[in-house]
């Protein structure tokens, strides 16, 4: 299986543990991830907010880059790049505007936009594609007795993902039980973790992150599994703010794929679970079979 | 106690603003909302601004301009989607707010040195210049920019960056920077031209 692979630029920076994680987990299972030659910012919340036309037409940049790259889907694992690049699917189907400005753009650089690029997130793909039964086979090192609070954020499954429901969406509830780990109730899965508050007006954004962190505490969980980058960033490296204003709420948080790699044997550190603030403890040693 | 005026008045209004809202991609909806609430109990944000997504809501409808442009509401949004998921009458309410910040940033009105909206241009000339984002060079313009002081209490943080090697000081870019100036330049050329047209 090969899919065109748009990584965004958290992957490439505060992210970089994710790509780290991913590529070797998607190689295992046979699945090849083809970065798309030249792929561009999708401009994130933040261009939307300045202007939305010019957002769209640097986003589209992407799709028409993944088109001329073959039929394939095209797979991001960034909640903000994902929502982007779906959104801008249907603003250029629904919007005449929209989609003129689009077409002057592309053709202007020789580039054209069909409108058929799927885009998809790595769990999506995963869970659908792949299958649970696959990945179970590969599981050489059971995640059993870690308990996971699953935490998918906003912008992967509101509101354009079709995959999974807005508020209870449990793919990745799936999929971690099929490495051997506990799951843990996790109510607060898709609420916000504050996205770029947290650093802005941090009274509010830090507040939620509190919130998310301290209630993975409560419910007796080991680690915060993460499908986002800025979420990942959000939970683990505001720790020393957070607590000082609101009390103790330490617990790490590590991408989904960085779990998968434990599962499958690979080594913590070619994982990128040395980037984390707050350290992931090593998994149990396996007791000898008697 | 302090006593505060809540009645607005008919000469606040600025006429026709509303319909222009609503003439956003995404936006057009609006007109339907029933202010049942819904927007403002989901969002995780609505008790820290000055006004809830509902009053938003109605006062964009009302043609409030200057109110709804002033308030630090807009720039509150994180776009968690969660009103827009829940919301009775589908309304796209994250859209309104992208709109409403859209035209409070062309307009100038918002709370200067607050530093949403300054990261969101930040953001978006680093986008133009380099085709990507860089994110610690992008915080550390938005900390010169907006509040300078905020990098001493910040020094943990870079030092855990540092530490586990995700402070990254190279800019990233694209190849084809040329392209990509190109194609934003013809797009919105052409918009030019259909808003000049009779």
């Amino acid at each position: 299986m090969t899919y065109n692979y748009f990584p965004g630029c958290s992957l490439k920076g505060l992210g970089r543990a994710y790509e780290e994680s991913l590529l070797p987990v998607m190689r295992h299972l046979g699945v090849e991830l083809a970065e798309l030659d030249d792929w561009n910012c999708c401009g994130a919340t933040a261009y939307m907010s300045v202007d939305e036309r010019m957002a769209c037409v640097l986003a589209a940049r992407n799709l028409a880059l993944a088109e001329k790259a073959g039929p394939q889907d095209l797979v991001t694992p960034c909640s903000a790049c994902y929502l982007v690049l779906n959104k801008t699917k249907h603003y250029i189907r629904d919007s005449p505007d929209m989609s003129a400005a689009v077409g002057r753009g592309l053709g202007a650089v020789g580039l054209k936009y069909s409108g058929n690029t799927a885009v998809r997130h790595p769990l999506d793909v995963l869970v659908h594609d792949v299958g649970l039964d696959v990945i179970k086979e590969k599981v050489v090192r059971p995640l059993k007795g870690l308990k996971v609070a699953p935490y998918y954020g906003c912008q992967v499954v509101r509101p354009y993902a079709t995959f999974d429901d807005a508020w209870n969406p449990t793919t990745m509830d799936r999929l971690l039980k099929t490495l051997g780990a506990e799951v843990v109730h996790y109510p607060l899965k898709t609420k916000c973790c504050g996205a770029s508050l947290t650093g802005t007006v941090p009274e509010a954004g830090l507040r939620l992150t509190y919130i998310l962190l301290k209630e993975a505490v409560r419910r007796g969980a080991d680690v915060i599994a993460t499908i986002c980058p800025l979420c990942q960033f959000n939970l683990d490296a505001y720790h020393d703010l957070v607590e000082r204003r609101w009390g103790p709420a330490r617990i790490p948080t590590v991408y989904f794929t960085q779990l998968m790699g434990l599962a499958f044997g690979m080594p913590a550190k070619q994982l990128g679970l040395g980037r984390c603030f707050v350290p992931m403890k090593p998994l149990p040693e396996v007791p000898a079979p008697a | 106690m302090e006593i505060t005026r809540t009645v607005k008045y008919e000469a606040e209004r600025v006429r026709g603003f509303g319909k222009e809202i609503m003439a956003v991609p995404g936006c057009d909806r609006l007109q339907s909302c029933i202010q049942c609430g819904t927007c403002s109990g989901t969002c995780p944000l609505s008790v820290y601004m000055e006004h809830s997504p509902r009053q938003i809501m109605a006062l964009v409808r009302a043609d409030f301009k200057d109110e709804v442009l002033r308030s630090n509401s807009i720039w509150l949004c994180a776009s968690c989607y969660s009103c827009t998921v829940e919301c009775p009458r589908e309304i796209r309410i994250t859209d309104i707010m992208y709109a409403l910040k859209q035209r409070a940033i062309e307009e100038g009105t918002y709370p200067k040195r607050f530093p949403i909206p300054v990261l969101a241009r930040e953001f978006a000339a680093m986008v133009r210049r380099k085709g990507r984002i860089t994110e610690t060079l992008l915080v550390m313009r938005l900390f010169m920019k907006a509040n300078w002081r905020a990098v001493l209490g910040s020094w943990r943080q870079g030092l855990g960056l540092m530490r586990t090697g995700r402070f990254v000081l190279t800019q990233e870019h694209i190849e084809r920077r040329a392209e990509l100036a190109t194609m934003l330049a013809a797009a919105a050329n052409g918009a030019g031209k259909e808003k000049d047209a009779p």
